[in-house]
């Protein structure tokens, strides 16, 4: 067992390993890759492994994980705003697609029954397919991205009634088979207003767990410093809540989403969404596999022409009655179709469903077969479709340089920040008020959980998380922001941070707080733009407090300040091609600091009182009258 | 060195970015600070990093009747902090141009001092102008703002002068001002 599901994970991971890099060379994105993997390795091809059935009810965990990170993303405000997009958009795709897709099957000489009940079955899209896909192309916060968010969590919804509908269209007797457990849940057996109420409880008791569980809980865990847990306690609020989900008959991927929204507005989304992160990836990967590897060639060969015009039929339409709607709905020709074509494809759903309704007796097996094979090859074409109106429309760009592409963009979210500040301290904090009153959007991550229940407190937004992650720097917006300040209060970290940053991301400005004149080489040396070494400003800024205490004027006391600053700079910046040479920098160092010193000490000469400088040329002595004309600015 | 009192009705506004260095400015400024009714504003002190406040600056403005400037000439002209007061806080709609009538009615007197001698400052002089046209921007200053233009008070070779010819001319500088103070409680 234990052998067989290790050589299980070596296939799916040997074929995703090959495929992906290639497919994502070639341009064609990583969900192709996985799909011609799954192909390749399934049972129809290479027959590497076996059935998909439990592979796939773990992979479609992916989309459950998926569902979850974008809740993650949205906030409750952000989903209300969107609510005429998933209702009015959404609404319409589902109702005018299946009606489409039934009047077409009545044509094709369908009984009706089952052509409605196969008009919604294929009215789903794939969550994960396009989710994905647009999100690779940088698409997802888009316009468009938002458009096609709001129809696919619409068809999400729509499941929970088409469960409960789709058996009234039964045309034969329901086969009692095991695939229809999939469908009964625990309250099945329920009256109906027992039901109903089960499932408003599951859904009250996500929100109001995520509310006022979740954060004392992770405080808890954060203060035990034990990332691994950190990561479990995640994953197990993902499982819990499907399981929930599940056990009342609601989608899963629908309540991830739902505990998602419910914990945007947690200190910890960063570092939850960095946690599951790769779980999604690889989830995902293999649900698509799953996906690839279930599309029947042997089916495929036996009726390929029967096939490939259900393909096209089914995406012609869905494209055309999307591309309607969105147009309708005030989109752009070209949003609109990029959202269509994006939506053109079946979805996993449609795998569930057609199972369900084979069991309920409202769709025969052989035609069940055939649209499985239809939807599977429908998603496996999407990507490449998206990648053909990518082309078309740079082509159209080209010929038609003026045509303006641009568009409403989505809320402001710190997803895109232009300035990530890592550490929030007595530091950062400055920094980052000066940042933030001239109007630039910052992320902010701070590791100390107290530190940030105090700021939450005065309204702030910070998130919970260890900024050396560079995984957790990308999920905070770092390749898309200006700068990364670093302001942690440790040496190490610091230095540690800098220097993975600049690996990872080689265009972002760094400006880092170093401790002393060490740190700060150190750190230019590991790729910062900057530095400031901590007490230097306020050292001096206490330098002329004393002066003035001690009966120097402000000003005085101020361009002594300056004058010191300027000198301390200078010698910081001649030293800094010796640094690392011990020998060299120590007599550079001393050598500096006597020209240094002696230039300041002129400097503040000019200060003292009764200083013989001054511009007016008819106020000195005869003799001096030439060196001092047209001189320094000052006179009595 | 700032006093501010209800009753002042002279605003001494003083720029000097070395006063450590000057003598006679010293002994100015001490004598104008000790004549009851006038408020001394010392610039450079309220503002060494320049980062001037507006709102109260004109607030000060409002509170008095005569605004009095006391600076060493730099070339030919205020210190660069007392130019940035003026640039900052006698602003459009405030102290000139449409809506800008705050200052209407009110006097501009000006204190100077200067390295060189009177007769440097003639036509035939070494600096060719006389001390009333150099000073003819703050005037017109004063014009522009509906502000009468008092005869300034100027001291010649400053850094030349004796300890004694100093206290002759702060007598001479607290006179004035006395006669300032005295002058506006009548019109007030």
């Amino acid at each position: 067992m234990h052998a067989n599901l290790l050589m299980q994970a070596v296939v799916y991971l040997a074929a995703s390993v090959v495929s992906v890099p290639i497919a994502k060379r070639l341009g064609l994105g990583s969900v192709l890759g996985y799909l011609i993997a799954g192909a390749v390795v399934g049972p129809y091809a290479l027959s590497l492994v076996g059935a998909q059935e439990d592979v796939m009810a773990f992979a479609e965990f992916g989309v459950v994980i998926l569902l979850f990170l974008i809740g993650l993303e949205v906030r409750p405000a952000l989903l209300w705003s969107m609510r005429k997009t998933i209702f009015g958009l959404g609404g319409a795709q589902v109702v005018a697609t299946a009606a489409a897709i039934a009047a077409v099957s009545i044509a094709l000489g369908l009984e009706w029954k089952t052509a409605v009940a196969v008009g919604f079955v294929l009215a789903m899209s794939s969550t994960a397919i396009v989710l994905q896909t647009l999100d690779e192309k940088g698409l997802r916060q888009g316009p468009v991205g938002r458009a096609a968010f709001g129809v696919l969590l619409l068809q999400d919804l729509s499941i929970i009634p088409l469960f409960a509908l789709l058996p009234l269209l039964a045309v034969a007797p329901v086969r009692l088979t095991s695939e229809t457990a999939h469908s009964a849940s625990l309250i099945a057996d329920l009256p109906a207003w027992l039901q109903t109420l089960a499932v408003l409880g599951a859904v009250a008791a996500v929100i109001g767990v995520g509310r006022y569980a979740i954060q004392p809980l992770f405080r808890y865990i954060a203060q035990a410093r034990l990332r691994e847990i950190f990561t479990a306690t995640a994953l197990l609020i993902v499982v819990g809540v499907a399981v929930l989900m599940q056990s009342v008959g609601l989608s899963p991927a629908l309540g991830a989403f739902l505990a998602g929204v419910v914990l945007a507005e947690s200190e910890f989304r960063r570092e939850l969404e960095t946690d599951i992160e790769p779980f999604r990836g690889l989830l995902l990967g293999l649900f698509f596999i799953t996906v690839g590897a279930s599309i029947d060639f042997a089916l495929v060969l036996r009726q390929p022409l029967m096939l490939i015009g259900l393909v096209l039929g089914l995406m012609t339409l869905k494209f055309v009655v999307m591309f309607g709607l969105a147009l309708i709905g005030g989109a752009t020709a070209r949003a609109a179709t990029a959202v269509a074509v994006a939506l053109a494809q079946g979805g996993e759903f449609a795998f569930v469903l057609l199972t369900f309704t084979v069991g309920a007796g409202v769709i025969e097996p052989d035609l069940a077969a055939l649209l499985t094979a239809a939807v599977a090859l429908s998603m496996a074409l999407t990507p490449l479709a998206m990648l053909g109106f990518e082309k078309t429309a740079t082509l159209m760009d080209a010929a038609l340089p003026d045509v303006s592409t641009a568009e409403p963009q989505f809320e402001a979210d710190d997803a895109e920040p232009d300035i990530i500040i890592a550490g929030f301290g007595r530091f950062g904090q400055i920094t980052g008020r000066l940042l933030q009153a001239n109007g630039f959007r910052s992320t902010v991550l701070d590791a100390d959980i107290e530190q940030i229940d105090l700021l939450r407190r005065f309204g702030r937004r910070v998130h919970y998380g260890d900024a050396t992650r560079m995984d957790l720097l990308r999920a905070a917006g770092a390749d898309r922001a200006r700068m990364l300040i670093v302001a942690l209060d440790d040496q190490e970290k610091t230095t540690e941070l800098v220097e993975r940053a600049r690996q990872a991301f080689p265009d972002l400005t760094i400006i880092a707080r170093a401790f002393d004149r060490r740190h700060a080489y150190d750190l230019l040396a590991n790729g910062a733009d900057a530095v400031e070494r901590e007490t230097f400003e306020s050292a001096l800024s206490m330098g002329v407090t004393a002066l003035r205490s001690l009966g120097f004027r402000a000003h005085r006391a101020q361009r002594a300040a300056d004058y010191f600053r300027r000198h301390d700079r200078r010698t910081f910046e001649e030293l800094r091609p010796k640094w690392g040479q011990t020998e060299a920098y120590m007599l550079a160092s001393r050598d500096a600091a006597q020209t240094m010193d002696r230039l300041l000490a002129a400097d503040l000469e000019r200060m003292r009182p009764g200083a013989s400088d001054g511009w007016d040329p008819s106020g000195r002595d005869e003799d001096q009258r030439e060196e001092v004309d047209g001189g320094p600015a000052r006179a009595d | 060195m700032s006093s501010e009192d209800r009753g002042s009705r002279v605003l001494l506004v003083f720029a000097h970015p070395a006063l450590e260095r000057s003598h006679a400015n010293t002994a100015l400024a001490n004598a104008a600070e000790a004549v009851e009714g006038v408020t001394f504003h010392d610039l450079y002190e309220a503002y060494p990093d320049f980062v001037i406040d507006v709102e109260a600056e004109q607030r000060r403005l409002l509170d008095h009747q005569v605004i009095a400037l006391q600076f060493p000439l730099y070339w030919y002209s205020t210190p660069a902090l007392m130019k940035e007061w003026l640039d900052l806080v006698w602003l459009h709609g405030f102290a000139y141009g449409k809506g800008g009538t705050r200052l209407v009615g009110k006097r501009l007197f000006v204190a100077c001092t200067t390295g060189g001698p009177a007769q440097a400052y003639h036509r035939r002089g070494y600096n060719r102008f006389t001390m009333d046209e150099f000073l003819r921007p703050l005037e017109q200053t004063a014009d522009l703002c509906g502000m009468s233009w008092e005869t300034p008070f100027v001291v010649h070779g400053a850094r030349l002068k004796t300890g004694d010819q100093i206290v002759a001319e702060a007598g001479r500088f607290r006179a004035r001002l006395e006669g300032l103070v005295a002058s506006a409680r009548e019109t007030a």
